[in-house]
């Protein structure tokens, strides 16, 4: 958390994003508060990657703009845990020192640092194994070490625990807890309701490119405002196709 | 006996009796394509992964000549390099021609660009696997050549075993800025050409079987060395 | 984790620098010469005896005497050792080389296929056994590569007054010696040789010699130091040595004494 430039209230407006004619986001708002975990939800296709994508620099806005407290997008401060994580064909540390890179650390401060957030998602242990030999739980493990390893301000999780055993969702909720207790701001999709109710602070669901609802966890799943929210939590919204 | 079979046995008597003039040229030959192997290796890994990385104007045209010089003639890399390197020429000076460093310049020349082109490739494959994960991560592209690089570690082997098989198998090039001197310069490729001149064919298929052997026995050597480590790396 | 990569190649890089500056014992001269007298195996038995007197060590480099002469021009050898006189003279006029001596001399073979077709070997002297091969148009393979050998080929072709631009039975082989007997071997043609790769060649196949003894084809062999004045590089000291060697009568004894089964095959010229 060196960097000194402000990032929250982030604030989202008029989000436009188009591919093959099809809008993916099609005039998004959202503000985003310094705190706490927020958990995007909506059906396939909605927009969610994308957005995501976009906050993490990885995808240009086609229209739109994007505040990060009253300025730009900050150098660094935003890590980003993809739903397949790539793994160097290193070492289960290599793979997190290779995101302190950037950092230009000495290499043993580097070291150093990868094994004590190795430490803290309980893989201290498989430290020096090859990180591809990793069960898929533990994988998952990594790659949000790997992320953390940077102290963000902001971490973007895309589905963080699709297809893993409960007692790995379970590892894995505990260390995103953790990581927010830190003070880091998340944001992360999930299709896992219980998951939301268990993490989310606030929710907000998208659906063809809106948000059509942003609001507290209790409330959303109390009392969704919105007819696409109360038939997707009702397992019963249509999917649309994702292209 | 007919030709083949005279050859084949020669062959053998060649390598069981560890004839001393042999064991030079094998030697010298290893020596010097090693050598260029090893500093192709130094130049064109390198080369190939920052042109697989790099996103820039005229990287086409680049990656377009490189693959281009995959066919070069052996021929013109020795011609070119003799003209560097002879007395008239702008490195006379240095006194290299005839010589075994020579031999190495002409056949670094002659590997580097076959081994940046396949490493481009492999690095370029891996790079587009890694691209999302690494500009979160914002590394800086040279970060991402040295990782890449290490990354492919194991794929980036063929390119090294592609050069040295070049370097191993050519004859144009050492022959010209070597001069195949007995004793000095003759590699095995060179006495091969030597031994074809002076009508001994059966020698020369001989020496050609015992290139074959050590090519072979390298490429093992590495082989069981990719899969020592890619046990280490799954 | 690529640190160790990059250490590695490193390490291997010094190493490499300190293997390419080999430290020389004693000294070396470059000799230029032609495959005539390297594949004949004269090298072989006389400079070892040579190495052994003076204590220089005589790199050959094998190549036609056109080459080896071009080779002279830029520098690259510091004794010439080559057969075409009117080059060599030449050559010295230019100024690129200084010194020059006749050391030996040995003959050129008109060989080909046994059965000869043209029927050299009743020829008068060598103009009509060249003047023979044309009028049957029996396959030739020539040289093609400006050595002494093909300058002598083309002065035979020029006296029998034969025009070879567009003959079909004339292939130019562009290739040494031993190359071009190999083709003619394979295609049953006709080809000038010097006998001394012609006495180590081993792929004769039906090959014989057909036609040999007219004086005309007497080959000289001559010695000349590249000129040290144009190339101040060119180990003068030891390169005259090599000169006055060859050319003493410890050089003509070696050389006579050269044998391939119990032919001799180059003469030494007394001064």
């Amino acid at each position: 958390m060196s960097d000194a430039a402000p990032m929250f209230p982030l604030r989202v407006r008029d989000l436009r994003w188009e591919a093959g004619g099809r809008a993916i986001l099609d005039g998004l708002d959202l503000d985003l508060a310094g705190e706490g975990i927020t958990i995007l939800l909506g059906p396939n296709g909605a927009g969610k990657s994308v957005l995501l994508r976009t906050l993490c620099g990885l995808l240009e806005p086609q229209a739109g703009t994007i505040d990060w407290g009253g300025g730009r997008r900050p150098e660094s401060g935003v890590a980003m845990v993809f739903q397949h994580a790539r793994m160097l064909r290193d070492s289960v540390c290599g793979n997190v020192e290779l995101a302190l890179l950037p950092a230009r650390l000495a290499a043993g401060e580097r070291r150093e640092r990868a094994l004590a957030v190795l430490e803290r998602v309980g893989l201290a242990q498989r430290a020096a194994d090859s990180a591809r030999a990793l069960s898929g739980g533990e994988r998952q493990r990594l790659a949000l070490a790997r992320a953390w390893v940077t102290q963000p301000r902001l971490l973007l999780l895309d589905e963080p625990t699709a297809s893993l055993d409960p007692s790995s969702v379970d590892r894995i909720e505990r260390i995103v807890r953790e990581i927010r207790t830190e003070g880091t701001r998340i944001l992360m999709t999930t299709h896992n309701l219980g998951q939301a109710t268990r993490l989310a602070d606030d929710v907000v669901f998208i659906d063809a490119g809106r948000v059509c609802e942003h609001a507290p966890v209790q409330r959303f799943f109390a009392r969704p405002a919105s007819q696409a929210a109360r038939l997707y939590i009702q397992g019963e919204l249509p999917w649309r196709m994702a292209f | 006996m007919n030709a083949f079979s005279l050859a084949i046995s020669e062959a053998f008597a060649l390598l069981a009796g560890f004839d001393h003039r042999v064991a030079e040229i094998v030697g010298l030959s290893l020596q010097v394509s090693g050598l260029a192997v090893l500093l192709g290796t130094l130049i064109g890994l390198p080369l190939g992964a920052c042109l697989g990385v790099g996103r820039f104007r005229g990287r086409q045209l680049l990656v377009i000549a490189l693959n281009g010089c995959m066919g070069l003639p052996s021929v013109v890399v020795g011609v070119v390099v003799y003209l560097l390197l002879s007395r008239s020429g702008p490195l006379g000076d240095l006194g290299l021609l005839y010589s075994p460093t020579a031999m190495v310049l002409a056949q670094t020349v002659l590997v580097a660009p076959l081994m940046a082109a396949i490493a481009r490739q492999t690095i370029e494959d891996a790079w587009h696997d890694y691209e999302e994960e690494f500009r979160v991560l914002r590394l800086r592209w040279i970060d991402s050549v040295r990782v890449l690089l290490h990354d492919c570690r194991h794929s980036l082997l063929v390119a090294v075993l592609a050069g040295l098989g070049r370097a191993m198998s050519e004859v144009g090039a050492v022959m010209i800025v070597g001069g195949n001197i007995d004793r000095s310069t003759r590699t095995m490729t060179t006495a091969i050409a030597l031994e074809t001149s002076k009508g001994d064919l059966p020698l020369a298929v001989a020496l050609g079987l015992v290139l074959l052997a050590v090519i072979l026995v390298l490429n093992g050597l590495a082989l069981v060395v990719r899969q020592w480590a890619m046990r280490r790396y799954a | 984790m690529a640190n160790g990569l990059l250490k590695f190649l490193g390490c291997a890089a010094v190493s490499v620098m300190a293997w390419v500056s080999p430290a020389q014992a004693g000294e070396t001269i470059v000799l230029a010469s032609t495959t005539s007298t390297e594949q004949s195996g004269l090298f072989n038995f006389i400079l070892p005896i040579f190495e052994k007197d003076s204590g220089i060590a005589v790199k050959v480099v094998a190549l036609g005497t056109g080459q080896a002469l071009d080779v002279g021009r830029r520098g690259d050898a510091d004794v010439l050792l080559v057969h075409d006189r009117a080059a060599e003279d030449k050559f010295v006029q230019d100024g690129f080389g200084v010194d020059r001596k006749d050391v030996m001399y040995n003959d050129f073979v008109l060989v080909g296929p046994a059965a000869d077709a043209a029927g050299v070997k009743g020829a008068r002297d060598a103009t009509d056994a060249f003047a023979r091969i044309a009028r049957k148009g029996s396959p030739w393979v020539s040289r093609g590569d400006r050595s002494g050998t093909h300058a002598a080929e083309l002065r035979f072709w020029g006296s029998a007054g034969v025009e070879l631009k567009g003959q079909p039975w004339y292939k130019e082989a562009g290739a040494g010696m031993g190359p071009t007997l190999n083709m003619a071997a394979g295609m049953g043609a006709y080809t000038l040789a010097d006998r001394g790769t012609w006495a180590s060649f081993k792929n004769r196949q039906d090959l014989a010699i057909l036609y040999a003894g007219d004086p005309k084809l007497y080959n000289p062999y001559g010695v000349m130091l590249v000129n040290p004045a144009r190339h101040p590089h060119v180990k003068k000291g030891a390169g005259e040595k090599f000169i006055q060697w060859i050319t003493s009568a410890e050089g003509r004894r070696a050389i006579s004494a050269y044998k391939i089964g119990n032919e001799q095959l180059f003469y030494p010229l007394s001064r």
